[in-house]
């Protein structure tokens, strides 16, 4: 037989060669890792353009709505729409949410009408729509201003709905490819028996788990890369801070998502089980962690919890360097909590890794 | 493609593998009971057994990926174990292909040896494995794009990418069609040939008798005969096995006093005759059937084979769950 030697390639290289050549040909992954993100990006970017502020939409009823509405309109009240309806469609409107506030107008003697305000008051725009309506009605019949007040409307940098929303995908974007990409893909290779077949090699064992983090990493330029030069060049999202404090907060929330990924596909063996624990562990995070909105809507004592999760720490480090322009003093906590779950999770998966 | 008359040489007689009283267990189901065999260097040795006899088990002990529960083990004067590094040097030596190994779909033929290949130290070159197995064709082929046939040759490949001193086999044919069949076993015996020593597990007693040197039959665990595929027959003592398939009682007591039949026996609704030679006994048997007035539905002959044997010593077939 031949005997000749030829460069023998070295098994990390071709361990990450052949993860990322399986990944690249994968039509479904190459869609949840790029299409995807954008898509989701395009909808919610036009869903949440600015249009400025919402118009507060007011009914009216009673003898003498329609006078009142005339009477009030004069200046043409600025993010204002009054409509006049009859009692159920007012109702109506009212149950439903498309108005935040029911004028009834009674005649009164005298010419100045009765007024009944009906509103929800646990509804942010039910107040407003209150205080607008009322300040027209008291000044179309001659109430004064006291104090002479000057406004100056100024617009944030990285204030938009679309800035917020850029980091968040990211931070998704991470949790989700880590999942997907190192979890369910070391379940299916043990599925296929193809991580016992590695085991009866002399194959290095850590060589197989660097080559899935290597690969992660070559990854993870890319998804991110793309995602922020799509923000750009769409919807001119800039990112505030350096861009290099950025690239290190996606590789260590890489790094937590990996180690998480890793510890479910320690001992699964099959498919199903691991997209289940996949599933249960990124729900409550993106319901909780702000991918989408800010959890400071959730009650305050549950704050420091959710600060707790990875994706939590991922999304505030993320936006705190894009959006606020932070440097690496500002992102201290994220950064611990994220290199706290990669540290422990690691450690246990490897612990209690199973080859077959 | 060696013939009976070009035999490969006689191997040395000095073990590869060593093991003694090797019981393996999972929680309380003894998988392996107490087996002690050796295999010598540079010889085809078969492990023959029905599914859940054990073979799988054993082969895998031998393989370093289950430790025995008690009993010793060698492979190759070396003992799995000791350390990570020791098993890695004892890895470089073996080639291995389970019973099943499901390659990633999107990978190509030549990409999968490549990444094997790189396991491991010393070996031959890809395109030359490539053209050994015949995979030419397929050298850029997708793995979900090849035929049973052509995936266990790429998983015959990946385990002789090392140029291993012993290779073992789980299964290679099963379920695949006679001509792809044929292709893994001139491929095993090229390797018996070029001297690797060649450890298989199988339940077709052809494969057996055409590749093993010698043959370990298996069954519940237990190493119940081992000899050469012709010597297992010969432990018959029967040259023929005839069956005879007909309602009533078949006269056994009347039949085992007729010259030349060894053994009468019956089994699931047939009559089963160990025979000399049928052409000589048959007509006396069916003169004694007919002389009872005995009805024949079916009588078929055939040469004792490997098959005979296994049902002889376990009373079930091998092809039997």
């Amino acid at each position: 037989m031949n005997k000749n030697r030829e460069r023998r390639p070295h098994p990390l290289v071709e361990l990450t060669k052949a993860r990322f050549l399986e990944f690249l040909r994968d039509p479904s992954a190459i869609f949840w890792v790029f299409v995807f993100p954008i898509l989701l990006t395009i909808v919610l970017g036009i869903a949440f353009k600015n249009q400025g502020p919402e118009k507060i939409e007011v009914g009216f009823l009673g003898p003498a709505a329609e006078e009142l509405v005339e009477r009030i309109q004069v200046p043409h009240p600025e993010g204002l729409k009054l409509t006049l309806m009859n009692p159920g469609q007012a109702a109506a409107a009212l149950r439903s949410g498309r108005i935040d506030l029911i004028v009834r107008a009674e005649l009164w003697a005298g010419g100045t009408p009765m007024i009944t305000y009906q509103y929800d008051p646990t509804r942010p725009g039910a107040r407003m729509a209150r205080l607008a309506v009322d300040n027209l009605v008291q000044m179309s019949f001659g109430r004064i201003n006291a104090v002479q007040i000057i406004e100056e409307q100024v617009e944030e940098k990285g204030g938009r709905y679309i800035d917020f929303l850029i980091p968040g995908l990211i931070g998704m974007n991470v949790m989700g490819s880590c999942m997907w990409g190192l979890g369910y893909a070391i379940v299916d290779s043990r599925r296929r028996k193809l991580l016992k077949r590695f085991a009866v090699t002399p194959m290095n064992r850590s060589h197989f788990l660097l080559s899935f983090a290597l690969s992660r990493l070559i990854f993870l330029v890319m998804e991110v890369g793309f995602l922020v030069l799509f923000a750009y060049l769409v919807f001119s999202v800039r990112i505030q801070g350096g861009i290099l404090t950025l690239a290190l907060v996606a590789l260590v929330g890489t790094a937590a998502f990996s180690g998480l990924a890793l510890l479910i596909a320690s001992r699964t063996a099959s498919t199903e089980t691991a997209s289940g624990w996949m599933n249960l562990v990124q729900l409550p995070m993106w319901l909780l962690s702000g991918s989408f909105f800010a959890y400071s809507r959730f009650p305050e004592f549950l704050h420091p919890w959710i600060r707790l999760l990875p994706l939590t720490a991922l999304n505030d480090a993320a936006r705190a360097v894009m959006n606020d322009g932070s440097g690496m003093g500002a992102i201290t906590w994220e950064l611990a909590v994220l290199a706290f779950w990669s540290l422990v999770s690691f450690a246990v998966a490897l612990r209690i890794f199973k080859w077959h | 493609m060696p013939t009976n008359n070009n035999l490969p040489p006689a191997p040395e007689d000095t073990p590869v593998i060593r093991c003694r009283d090797l019981v393996v267990a999972y929680g309380s189901l003894v998988a392996v009971n107490g087996l002690t065999l050796d295999i010598l260097r540079g010889e085809c040795f078969g492990l023959l057994g029905p599914n859940g006899a054990g073979k799988t088990t054993a082969v895998e002990v031998f393989e370093g990926l289950l430790r025995p529960r008690t009993g010793t083990l060698e492979i190759l004067g070396e003992t799995w174990g000791r350390s990570d590094a020791g098993d890695r040097r004892l890895r470089q030596r073996l080639g291995v292909a389970l019973q099943e190994t499901h390659f990633p779909e999107n990978l190509t033929v030549f990409e999968i040896i490549r990444l094997f290949r790189s396991f491991y130290r010393g070996g031959r070159k890809i395109n030359d494995l490539i053209a050994l197995m015949g995979l030419e064709e397929k050298r850029n082929a997708r793995v979900g794009k090849l035929s049973g046939g052509q995936r266990q040759r790429l998983a015959l490949t990946c385990a002789l990418v090392g140029a291993p001193e012993i290779i073992f086999l789980d299964e290679p044919t099963t379920g695949l069609d006679p001509q792809a069949r044929l292709t893994i076993w001139q491929a095993v015996e090229a390797l018996v040939r070029d001297g690797c020593t060649v450890v298989l597990t199988t339940h077709y007693m052809e494969e057996a008798a055409r590749l093993c040197r010698r043959v370990g039959i298996i069954d519940s665990g237990r190493l119940i005969a081992l000899d050469s595929p012709a010597g297992l027959v010969r432990t018959l003592g029967a040259g023929e096995i005839v069956e005879f398939k007909m309602e009533g009682e078949f006269p056994l007591e009347s039949v085992r006093r007729i010259p030349g039949v060894l053994r009468a026996e019956k089994r699931d609704r047939q009559w089963i005759l160990m025979v000399n030679d049928s052409a000589q006994t048959l007509p006396g048997i069916l003169n004694t059937l007919s002389a009872q007035g005995m009805r024949v539905d079916s009588v078929s002959t055939h040469q004792a084979t490997l098959e005979d044997v296994f049902v002889q010593l376990t009373g079930k077939g091998l092809g039997d769950e």
